[in-house]
């Protein structure tokens, strides 16, 4: 990071100390019925000006409710102990009056979810406003003049206008741009972003990281960046500080961390993330590093390394008592583990330290693709929803056009990864095809069978061969019915022999890696990612052929999300499945799918094997979505040109004529006027790339091969 | 927004039509005007009866359709009928408006905008003495009918009248009569009056509404734009007010309309309670004068008030939420 000048803080404290600097900070929520959970357990870090210090880990590891501590902003109920420095001043402990005069003027925050993060009933301008008034004497004519101008250097189209639009009227990536022009307005020097990126598609998540280091340029602030996921920071951060249970497990520059973690849990993290930008080698391809387990619960803490339980590493002295953070490598790396020198001295790698399971190969996957029987195929799928208005007498204004003929087929053995932006149309796509009924237009064959021509029996048998997995799996699983009542549900309602159903129940927990024994238990007795197996477990309860995943690894985190895809991954290549893999994450698709359609407005912009799409991607659309994903990676990631997309998904009620995607496209851009007529006039089709021969098809009439990761 | 409210006023105008027009009908079948009259001594012979009755258009020889054909017919010209004896309903109705409305909207206005502060602050002071205090207050009241609420008043005020050794509260009628004196100790013989119905009315509102702000108040209070503000550099007290209860008004506002109608009860044992002559004591003794005029114009009284504030709570509502202003 380029060093800034420092300028004279305004806290009247050493201007020559860090910024923040956070030492031994503990934050416990007393508890009534039970004993107290201890949410953060002395952490520290320090960050100077112009520095970004990246804090990741998984839900609950305490790094969200560390930064609150550190502005003061938990329930009164939280009990805080430790210091908080800000330029050498103690700050922690401060009453509301006195940190109201540095929150949103020395240091500010931008938060997750932007939607509940700005108050519904006032305007967007206003709310930046209120934030340039609080601390400074401007007149209301001034503030609001300087919020316009905030919400034009965070990149809003036509601020003036936009800035009287209510927080419901912005998308997501507005709203989040809008957070950040509050969180600038004051010229704050930290800024402190939890998850600022999560709930948004990963082109907005692209836009709104440029328009965070913009903002860093612009004030020369250091940036505090909390996050899950370890591609957000590789190429942003200057330091890593990795968090675990409520501890700080693994600091250091963000090289070392990414290429020399020295703590199982940060090793554990960095193996299981599935990679853009290693290519699978089919079926049989490498397993992710699965971290067995769960988190421990911050209201039991056993003594010794929280992670021991997890820990492929761990050996009895581990258990005896919690490992102090220690010097490791190079200067300033710090692991909080008792092996770390040993892991140094082997230059271990997560694969070599965590036990990968084999993935059997598909039998299939000898046999060339055409010869193969075809078990979906769908071809100009139509499903246009009625836009209605009106409380009382609705009536038709128009259409959305979620899916706008679409066709695509997937083979015995074989994996089609759909994926998409929210609003593409990916999951009416696969409602369409769960319904089993007469589409509005088009066809849908499954299994060689027409759903529109097949009778009221051929359905029901075809259900037994089709089945879903959800996201959500609590969603999924009835509450009141223990696993043998769900998992045996569907065997008796598709005739299984009663006498055999208990060992297939058996059967079907172990094939999912659960205990058999767990059977008598009730869905809310498992974590997130063990009730995924139960969704999974059902879904194969009937020996089906074809599976359709809906986002089924999406609501978990990394180190879990990992084990539930090694699991799809082997049960494809043992039981002969295939998977319609519905996703937004495109590299969890490039690891488990053969082909992948990516859809962008209810059409499909790009088709073909994953090394073909991938690896040159021929849509300007997916050459955009490819390189807005964050690589864990930091090397890669500094290197890296981003095509950054202008503006949002536009309505799929009135897309745009011609191609959908000219609105954003950047090749658009420069074309001449005389091709750029021909993408306003006329709907690209799919056509193949290079000849029929090779499986990739885009729907661009410029599209040309570009290598993007 | 305009034409929002303007379908809103054509709802609510049918269902005054249906409301009013059922009241007279339920009332036509079960109130017999005409036991009036055989209950004299003597009785009046029948002719006479008849004739008197068919007069005021309460005859119940005459088919209770029929009544109502005539009856509708003069009540679209603004002419709600007679009572039984012969007194026009539009001038008793006249006469004692004013007087239910003075108890109504003093009884909503102080009732609601109480109600809606007490509930607040207690959810800011969760499981605090004044949460708890303010909890327990209004599972009382709200277990206690009106009336006993208004005879308790009653009690309590003769005791501290006895105390303090004036009669400063006064528990009947609206004023007193032949009282000498200017202006000034009019007015203040009024409000000596109207303190206790008033709180009667009021009381069993603040209970509802500190409830019922509590908890959207609770709602609102953890919420990310609150921590927003404050991330700002709003005060506490501030980010409180400005935008967490500003926002959890919008729900007590749609809730205004459904209280209401539980209010108009309340009025009408209040009023002859204490005494006052006002549209619920109309409304009580008209019953029990098997007088059916009176109680359809009564009901209809009820539901254009009840009209008023479903479309006032309309309006407010579109005035807080821009999410319901653009249309
Ligand atoms: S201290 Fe032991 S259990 Fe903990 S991470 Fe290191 S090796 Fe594993
Ligand atoms: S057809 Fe034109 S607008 Fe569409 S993607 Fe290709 S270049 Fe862009």
């Amino acid at each position: 990071m380029t060093q800034q000048t420092v300028a004279a803080p305004r806290s009247g404290g050493d201007p020559s100390a860090p910024v923040l600097e956070v030492t031994d900070l503990h934050v416990t929520f007393p508890n009534d019925r039970g004993p107290d959970v201890k949410a953060v357990r002395g952490i520290g870090y320090a960050v100077r000006r112009g520095e970004v210090l990246g804090i990741v880990g998984e839900s609950g590891s305490g790094k969200s409710v560390s930064s609150l501590a550190v502005m003061g902003l938990l329930p009164e109920s939280a009990e805080t102990t430790g210091s908080v420095r800000l330029y050498g001043e103690e700050i922690l402990g401060l009453g509301d009056r006195e940190l109201s005069k540095i929150r949103g003027k020395t240091v500010s925050m931008v938060f997750q979810d932007p939607l509940s993060a700005l108050t519904p009933v006032y305007t967007i301008g206003d709310q930046i406003a209120e934030a340039v008034r609080i601390h400074t004497d401007a007149s209301k004519e001034r503030a609001a003049a300087r919020a316009v101008e905030l919400l034009d250097l965070v990149g809003i189209p036509y601020a003036a206008q936009r800035a009287k639009a209510f927080p419901h009227e912005f998308s997501g990536g507005m709203r989040q741009r809008a957070m950040i022009a509050m969180a600038i307005a004051n010229d704050p020097d930290l800024i402190i972003c939890d998850e600022p990126t999560t709930a948004l598609d990963v082109t907005i998540q692209a836009q709104v990281l440029e328009v965070l280091k913009t903002a860093q340029r612009e004030t020369g602030a250091a940036i505090v960046m909390i996050t899950h996921d370890m591609g957000v920071v590789a190429g942003f951060a200057d330091r890593v500080m990795v968090m675990y249970a409520g501890r700080a497990v693994e600091v250091g520059q963000v090289d070392d961390i990414y290429y020399r973690p020295r703590m199982p849990y940060t090793m554990g993290l960095l193996g299981s993330i599935p990679r853009l930008d290693e290519g699978a080698e089919g079926p049989g391809h490498t397993a992710l590093v699965p971290i067995e387990g769960t988190p421990p619960s911050l209201s039991a803490l056993q003594p010794g390394c929280p992670f021991a339980p997890r820990c492929p590493l761990a050996i009895d002295a581990c258990r005896a008592e919690e490992p102090a953070a220690e010097p490791v490598g190079r200067t300033g790396h710090l692991s909080a583990c008792i092996r770390s020198g040993e892991i140094e001295e082997h230059g271990w790698s997560p694969q070599d330290v965590y036990p990968l399971p084999a993935i059997p190969e598909a039998p299939a996957a000898h046999v060339p693709r055409e010869q193969r029987e075809t078990v979906l195929q769908v071809e100009g799928l139509i499903k246009h929803h009625p836009l209605m208005k009106g409380a009382v007498f609705k009536r038709r204004i128009g259409s959305v056009y979620a899916v706008d003929g679409i066709d695509l087929d997937i083979r015995e053995g074989e994996t089609l990864g759909l994926v998409g932006e929210s609003g593409c149309g990916k999951t009416t796509t696969l409602m369409e095809i769960l319904e089993l009924s007469r589409p509005q237009r088009g066809k849908v064959v499954v299994l060689g069978k027409d759903t529109a021509t097949m009778t009221q029996r051929d359905r029901t048998s075809l259900r037994r061969d089709l089945q879903v997995v959800f996201q959500d799996p609590m969603a999924a699983l009835d509450p009141r019915f223990t696993v043998a009542d769900i998992l045996s549900e569907p065997l008796r309602t598709h005739g299984y022999p009663a006498g055999a159903v208990h060992d297939r129940v058996r059967e079907l927990l172990e094939l999912v890696g659960l205990e058999p024994g767990h059977a008598a238990r009730y869905p809310q007795d498992f974590s997130g990612g063990q009730r995924q197996r139960i969704g999974i477990a059902r879904a194969l309860a009937l020996q089906p052929r074809l599976i359709v995943l809906d986002e089924p690894v999406s609501a978990l985190d990394v180190s879990i999300q990992a084990g539930v895809i090694n699991l799809l991954d082997e049960l494809r290549g043992r039981l002969s499945l295939s998977y319609l893999f519905v996703a937004h994450d495109l590299s969890v698709v490039r690891h488990i799918a053969d082909r992948v359609a990516v859809m962008y407005l209810g059409r499909i912009a790009e088709i073909g094997t994953v090394d073909a799409v991938y690896g040159a991607p021929s849509h300007p659309y997916t050459q955009a979505l490819l390189s807005a994903i964050p690589l864990p990676d930091p090397h890669k990631e500094r290197e890296r040109r981003r095509i950054i997309l202008r503006g949002d998904l536009p309505s799929p009620a009135d897309p745009p004529s011609g191609c959908r995607f000219r609105t954003r496209c950047q090749k658009f851009l420069i074309l001449n006027e005389e091709e750029q007529k021909e993408c306003v006039q006329r709907e690209p089709q799919i056509l193949p790339l290079r000849g029929p021969a090779e499986d990739h098809g885009a729907a661009c009439h410029y599209a040309e091969r570009v290598e993007v990761i | 927004m305009t034409t929002f409210l303007l379908r809103r006023l054509v709802n609510y105008l049918v269902l005054v039509i249906v409301a009013t027009s059922f009241a007279y009908l339920l009332a036509g079948a079960a109130l017999d005007p005409r036991s009036n009259y055989q209950g004299r001594n003597p009785p009046p012979p029948e002719y006479v009866v008849d004739k008197t009755l068919n007069e005021y258009n309460l005859n119940d020889k005459t088919p209770l359709l029929e009544r109502y054909v005539t009856w509708a017919g003069n009540v679209a010209t603004g002419d709600f009928g007679k009572t039984w004896e012969g007194v026009s309903v539009n001038e008793e109705v006249g006469r004692r408006i004013g007087v239910s409305l003075r108890l109504i909207i003093l009884g909503v206005v102080l009732g609601s905008v109480t109600g809606v502060f007490i509930g607040a602050y207690a959810a800011v002071k969760q499981y605090g003495a004044f949460d708890r205090g303010s909890t327990f207050g209004s599972f009382v009241i709200l277990s206690i009918p009106t009336v006993v609420i208004a005879v308790l008043l009653q009690v309590s005020a003769v005791f501290a009248n006895d105390i303090l050794g004036l009669k400063f509260f006064q528990y009947t009628g609206e004023y007193t009569p032949g009282l000498e004196g200017g202006l000034l100790t009019h007015a203040l013989d009024r409000v000596q009056h109207l303190v206790l119905p008033t709180l009667t009315l009021a009381l069993t509102q603040v209970a509802t509404y500190s409830r019922y702000q509590r908890n959207m108040m609770l709602d609102v209070l953890g919420s990310d734009f609150v921590r927003t503000a404050m991330a700002k550099g709003l005060r506490r007290r501030t980010a409180l007010i400005k935008h967490a209860l500003r926002t959890a008004l919008i729900p007590a506002v749609t809730y205004f309309a459904f209280t209401f109608g539980v209010l108009l009860a309340g009025t009408t044992f209040t009023e002859k309670i204490f005494g006052w002559h006002g549209m619920g004591e109309l409304l009580i003794d008209s019953i029990s004068r098997n007088d059916i005029n009176s109680v359809a114009a009564v009901a209809c009284f009820a539901a254009i008030a009840v009209l008023i504030a479903g479309l006032l709570s309309d309006i407010f509502y579109a005035i807080l939420d821009p999410r319901v202003r653009i249309r």
